[in-house]
């Protein structure tokens, strides 16, 4: 329960400006903190993915600009370069970008709020969780600057490739900071888990019960839930897989393996244990990566749409099926791995059963949406683009998860578009919704609704251009982390639609900037609001914009459920979760 | 303006299933942009079910679409109000139990597809009992080659009538053929885009496949699992020929690697 703000106003800061704006304990802050280093690292990881692109559609070319950063090829990405491009383009967008970004970020700012506490369980940890991103940023940031300009043996890593030495440029230091990266990117993870799931159940502002919690907090704390049970499987794999490395031990290795006419190794180990390791956790990961998402959008599709969200209890019954199934589908990953393939059929079954709540939530958002009061604001259009985009990357998932159809796409383009529709059509666009959305009351003023409009048109259109003919180069055998496909027969006549998503990426790109310049110029040019600019009714509207230490200047008593839009019984088409006393 | 996004929305589903369609009749400038002919006994199943999940993603995809659109259509903001529902058990029971109906067929309808091709291995009758097919051919995966080894006139792997032949390997049509496949390094994984084979090749493991062509011609195999940097130039040919041509090429090669080998003895 929130205390009186005075009493404890050194929970939150140090005094001093390091203090107060460096190593602050205040959610709010560590929320922005994480923001900022994400969209930045956001950056990054995009400009790896044109570089990909840019082989892709003019394999061997000089790249202008960036091909002028690594003066040894002349400008031309080499082999060993592209590996590198697009390991790291999913190392940063999954570790670095998405994953703090939903839960560092919006987890931070928005737990709190929404239910009515003053803060964190624990502000420290909270605090410490930020800070502890900053190892891995320098360990990965360095690993640019190694043999093979760093870690090259896919985001997967899967050994022997990752762990033999000789193998390849980028698997000597460069994987080692890798694994060392990622390990603190655990660390950072856990402490931030540990504290939603403790805020969520022991803050809650009185009144607030689970079952009136909004969408987004169910989410993440199912997400906390996830995040904290899969999480020391991977960390246990990397450091398998770091002493296999360092001390030469063989949990990976089998027996008398030679690559690039290195040593052969003593071995007994199993390269497949490697990948059921890694997909335990990185399985769940993905859901770590949508649900957040998926939560915050039913806020959006609420509060836009006027109406109360369709079937409150099943979203949240779906949200937690989602999860637990989420724990037993890894092995869909696995399928053509030389896995067993009796075990294969059980997996299929379980990834199956997961379109079911799937399936469920994308209908109850359709049937929010249906006979709303629709406000065309950039938050909704977005959320919008979320559900249209999430409704394909859901259906052709249903392709690999038949196991046969999967003995034909696994490690083709189709499986490339459809994680592209789930992370960058789903993840991504519900987080540009979600940062229009709570940019009010994170900042107290608004971003430009038209220049919010002309970024989703664009955005939303090119999107498409980009990922949708990924599922015919799938269906033409294309496989993916291939430098130059073309001297295959079968995939010399892919090039020139290549050239027309390499082309629509570059130009997704630079819709980037109406972005960026909305969001830097409207922190100072915005215009100023007041505690509710979109007329919503989760708590957080009910603190100022931005709020102050300590969050709310009054006790929040929550009086009803979040979604109570256009109740017939009352004057004004919203009704919020707690009455602000008058000014 | 509001009715610009509600088109927009729209698109998505009226063009994403114009270019599939497009790509499928393989009209100019898609020519050649869909799966490649099958030529395999065994694959005729996986295209099959592939078609079929298209057939069924293809209706909910568009119905979606078009619900998405409607439900935006006649918004004209602010001037009405919302309905006043928070759900409706009987229509959420429906839209999971359809999905789940069609799932579980699925699920069970691929099943002999899946084991006619990971699990049950071919057999063949000799000398009047059933026998699983021996591999004709063992493929050895390396950064950034695949070496094919032939068992040599005695018919048996590890003698030393063996030979290895590099970049193109040749199988007979019109019967069932097993290939061991191994890895002297790390992961590969061996993917024949006509034959719709696909294998993981794991270091340390006993891995087979099979299949039978139907057509004789040249069809490519690619890695499709990241082996270095070297993973995009990994391919190699696979040759089906007439049985006889099979018989000619075989005794041909045979003889000219065991004459080499002797030379290196002399």
């Amino acid at each position: 329960m929130s205390s009186p703000q005075n009493a404890t106003a050194s929970r939150w800061s140090i005094p001093g400006f390091l203090g107060h704006y460096v190593f602050s304990r205040d959610h709010k802050i560590i929320g922005t903190q994480f923001l900022f280093s994400t969209l930045i690292w956001g950056v990054a990881g995009g400009l790896l993915a044109l570089a990909v692109r840019w082989q892709l559609a003019w394999p061997w070319s000089d790249m202008p600009i960036f091909g002028r950063l690594f003066e040894a090829e002349g400008g031309q990405i080499s082999p060993e370069f592209y590996t590198m491009l697009f390991t790291m383009h999913a190392t940063i967008m999954i570790f670095f970008v998405i994953i703090p970004m939903l839960a560092g970020a919006f987890g931070n700012w928005l737990i709190p709020l929404m239910i009515g506490a003053d803060d964190m369980a624990f502000p420290t940890l909270n605090m410490l969780s930020y800070w502890i991103m900053w190892p891995a940023f320098i360990l990965i940031g360095a690993s640019f600057f190694t043999a093979g300009y760093g870690p090259s043996s896919g985001w997967t890593a899967y050994p022997p490739l990752s762990v033999l030495d000789a193998a390849a440029p980028g698997s000597g230091v460069a994987q080692t900071l890798w694994i060392l990266g990622l390990t603190f990117v655990g660390i950072s993870s856990m402490m931030g888990s540990v504290n939603y799931m403790t805020t969520i159940i022991q803050m809650r502002a009185p009144g607030m019960t689970m079952m009136r919690l909004p969408m987004t907090i169910w989410s993440m704390f199912i997400t906390a839930i996830l995040q904290a049970f899969a999480l020391p499987v991977l960390t246990a794999g990397l450091f398998m897989q770091l002493s296999d490395r360092v001390f030469g031990t063989g949990f990976f290795l089998p027996e008398g393996l030679a690559a690039n006419n290195g040593i052969q190794v003593a071995g007994g180990g199993q390269p497949l244990l490697w990948q059921h390791l890694f997909w335990f956790y990185s399985h769940p990961a993905v859901y770590i990566m949508i649900l957040p998402a998926m939560g915050m959008v039913s806020d959006i599709l609420a509060c836009f749409s006027r109406k109360p969200l369709f079937g409150y209890k099943p979203m949240v019954y779906s949200i937690c099926a989602i999860a637990g199934l989420g724990f037993i589908v890894w092995g869909h990953h696995m399928f053509i791995s030389g896995m067993d393939p009796i075990l294969g059929v059980s997996f299929m079954i379980s990834t199956m059963l997961i379109a079911l709540p799937s399936g469920v939530k994308t209908f109850n958002w359709l049937a929010t949406l249906w006979r709303g009061n629709v406000q065309f604001t950039t938050p909704l259009l977005f959320s919008v683009g979320f559900l249209s985009m999430f409704i394909i990357g859901g259906l052709s998932g249903i392709f690999m998860a038949a196991t046969p159809v999967d003995i034909y796409i696994h490690d083709t383009y189709f499986i490339v578009a459809h994680f592209h529709y789930v992370l960058f059509g789903g993840s991504i666009l519900a987080l540009l919704g979600a940062i229009y959305f709570w940019y009010p009351k994170m900042f107290g003023r608004m971003m430009s609704e038209r220049l919010g409009k002309v970024h989703f048109f664009l955005t939303f259109i090119l999107t498409n251009m980009v990922f949708y003919p990924m599922h015919i180069l799938g269906a033409a055998g294309f496989p993916r982390r291939y430098a130059d496909p073309y001297h295959f027969q079968a995939f010399a006549d892919l090039l020139p639609i290549n050239q027309v998503m390499t082309v629509s990426a570059i130009l997704l790109g630079f819709t980037q900037i109406i972005f960026a310049a909305n969001f830097v110029g409207s922190l100072f040019f915005g215009k100023k609001v007041g505690r509710n600019p979109w007329q919503a009714n989760t708590l957080e509207w009910a603190a100022p914009s931005p709020p102050g230490h300590g969050n709310f200047d009054f006790q929040p008593v929550v009086c009803r459920g979040p979604y109570e839009y256009s109740c017939p019984d009352a004057d004004v088409d919203f009704l919020p979760q707690a009455e602000t006393p008058p000014a | 303006m509001n009715r610009v996004w509600s088109l927009l929305f729209l698109l998505v589903p009226i063009l994403g299933t114009l270019l599939i369609v497009w790509a499928i009749f393989g009209a100019w400038p898609l020519a050649g942009l869909w799966l490649p002919e099958n030529v395999n006994e065994y694959g005729g199943v996986i295209d099959h079910l592939f078609n079929l999940i298209l057939w069924i993603t293809g209706v909910i995809f568009i119905g979606t679409g078009a619900i998405l659109a409607l439900t935006m259509w006649p918004a004209k903001g602010g001037s009405r109000r919302a309905a006043y529902v928070h759900g409706n058990h009987t229509l959420e029971i429906i839209w999971a139990v359809i999905p789940a109906g069609i799932l579980v067929f699925l699920s069970i309808y691929q099943l002999n597809a899946w084991a006619e091709n990971k699990m049950d291995r071919p057999v063949e009758v000799v000398d009047g009992e059933e026998r699983l097919v021996p591999p004709s051919v063992r493929v050895v995966a390396r950064q950034f080659d695949w070496d094919f080894f032939y068992p040599g006139p005695d018919g048996k792997f590890d003698t030393v009538d063996d030979f290895m032949v590099t970049g193109e390997v040749h199988v007979p049509k019109n019967q069932p053929v097993v290939f061991q496949i191994e890895s002297s390094d790390v992961l590969h994984s061996f993917f024949v885009p006509s034959l719709r084979v696909k294998q993981d090749i794991v270091p340390g493991m006993k891995q087979f496949v099979w299949f039978e062509a139907n057509k004789a011609g040249r069809y490519e195999i690619a890695c499709t699992e990241l082996c270095g940097w070297g993973h995009y130039k990994m391919g190699a040919v696979l040759e089906v020929q007439e049985e006889e041509d099979y018989a000619v090429w075989l005794q041909e090669t045979t003889a000219k690697c065991l004459a080499i080998s002797q030379s290196f003895e002399e």
